[in-house]
């Protein structure tokens, strides 16, 4: 087996991983983060495309490395905002929770 | 084989902790750490872009962003408990991600053989844009229009992280400003770093163009040390309604898109570039481009304006 295809299998996990932790946890910053997983996964996934496609003497296909780039700055722009919105809930109303009002106990 | 065996061990064993723990500082504390493993898989996987942009942004600013908003979220650690989700949907969301791995993982070993690759086409255009590094140039060149709507969707966040602010606030200065002690070992590195550490981010913005690197890279290396600044105190943010700083945050698209709607009368296309002076061009909209990026991301991991605006 290729490192290549081993790194592939281990973003496969990291998708599931993530996702596990996106349904499971309550609190909304772990959502955050296991959503930042799941990320990781899928830019992994990327990499394990554009590395099989080494040739011309490069290490590997620029054009998937380049969306990854591209993919990470927009990964950590949608996180900050996702933050700003977790903390003005929190700022508002003392708690940070994603239930709503009357479905608390 | 050996060593990448161990490196993908370790990082589903950090993934995995990340999700498992408890706390949520630690769980923080083994993002950062799994970022930093990801930049090695990186480099494993021959991508040293990547691997620089994944350890700058996915690891750093991304950690320093949660681990500020988890010690702000502290008091609510108790509640959540009373939320979790009971077993039966813990089982189901177990299945669930099972199969969504087991179906990618199917997807990876059936990819097609052999693999098709742009990487051709990229080497044998890369004289025309001269720069050296194939990466820089899918960035900057082939692909430039999603490099400038990346710039756009960063000011958009920002837009959007500024009118959280409550009207009362508007035009504030962002973040707290945590009382700093001038003798603080923090703020000694702090002013030792800080000017290292703008060199490393220029050159790593400068070198782009022929070796691993690039302005967004750079851009975070500069956003981390003025952020770095900002925490020890030995500047204090800016305010939102700051003139300056608003054309600071604008002048890398606004030039980007200058110079991409002058390709229709210089060499007939958006963002298309006249072929003598590519390199000049390019460079003349990283310029401005790595500025935006640096104030932007760092007024990310700021915040939304925190104090009244001073009269």
């Amino acid at each position: 087996m290729r490192a290549a295809t081993l790194y592939g299998l281990c973003g496969a996990v990291l998708v599931g991983l993530g996702l596990f932790g996106l349904i499971v946890h309550p609190q909304p910053l772990r959502k955050i983060l296991a959503f930042n997983l799941i990320g990781g996964g899928v830019f992994l996934l990327f990499g394990v495309v554009a590395r099989r496609g080494a040739s011309a003497g490069l290490g590997g296909d620029p054009v998937p490395q380049a969306l990854v780039i591209t993919g990470l700055v927009v990964a950590f722009a949608a996180t900050a905002l996702a933050v700003a919105l977790l903390l003005r809930l929190f700022q508002e109303t003392g708690r940070a929770t994603l239930r709503s009002d009357d479905s608390q106990p | 084989m050996a060593f990448d065996i161990g490196l993908a061990t370790l990082v589903l064993g950090v993934a995995a902790w990340t999700i498992a723990a408890r706390d949520t500082f630690a769980a923080v504390i083994g993002f950062v750490a799994f970022g930093l493993l990801l930049a090695l898989v990186w480099v494993r996987l021959a991508a040293p872009d990547v691997a620089l942009a994944e350890a700058a942004l996915g690891s750093g600013l991304t950690g320093g962003l949660l681990l500020r908003a988890s010690s702000r979220l502290a008091p609510t650690k108790g509640p959540a408990v009373i939320e979790k989700p009971s077993a039966i949907m813990r089982l189901a969301a177990s299945v669930l991600c099972t199969l969504m791995s087991a179906a990618l993982a199917a997807i990876v070993l059936l990819l097609p053989e052999p693999a098709p690759t742009l990487a051709p086409q990229a080497a044998a255009n890369l004289a025309a844009t001269g720069l050296g590094n194939p990466v820089t140039a899918v960035l900057m060149a082939y692909r430039a229009i999603d490099t400038l709507l990346e710039v756009v969707v960063l000011l958009l966040a920002l837009a959007g992280m500024w009118s959280l602010a409550p009207d009362h606030l508007w035009g504030g200065l962002p973040g707290r400003r945590d009382p700093v002690d001038r003798d603080d070992v923090l703020t000694f590195d702090a002013q030792l770093l800080v000017p290292i550490g703008i060199l490393v981010g220029i050159h790593i913005f400068w070198v782009g163009s022929v070796a691993p690197g690039g302005e967004f890279q750079g851009a975070t290396i500069l956003a981390a040390m003025w952020i770095l600044a900002m925490m020890t105190g030995l500047v204090d943010a800016p305010a939102v309604s700051w003139r300056w700083l608003r054309l600071a945050l604008v002048v890398g698209p606004a030039v980007f898109l200058a110079i991409g709607l002058a390709g229709f009368a210089l060499a007939g296309a958006f963002l298309a570039y006249p072929e003598s002076h590519a390199k000049l061009v390019i460079l003349t909209i990283e310029v401005p481009v790595t500025l935006s990026i640096a104030a932007t991301l760092a007024l990310l991991v700021v915040g939304p304006a925190e104090r009244a605006p001073q009269l």
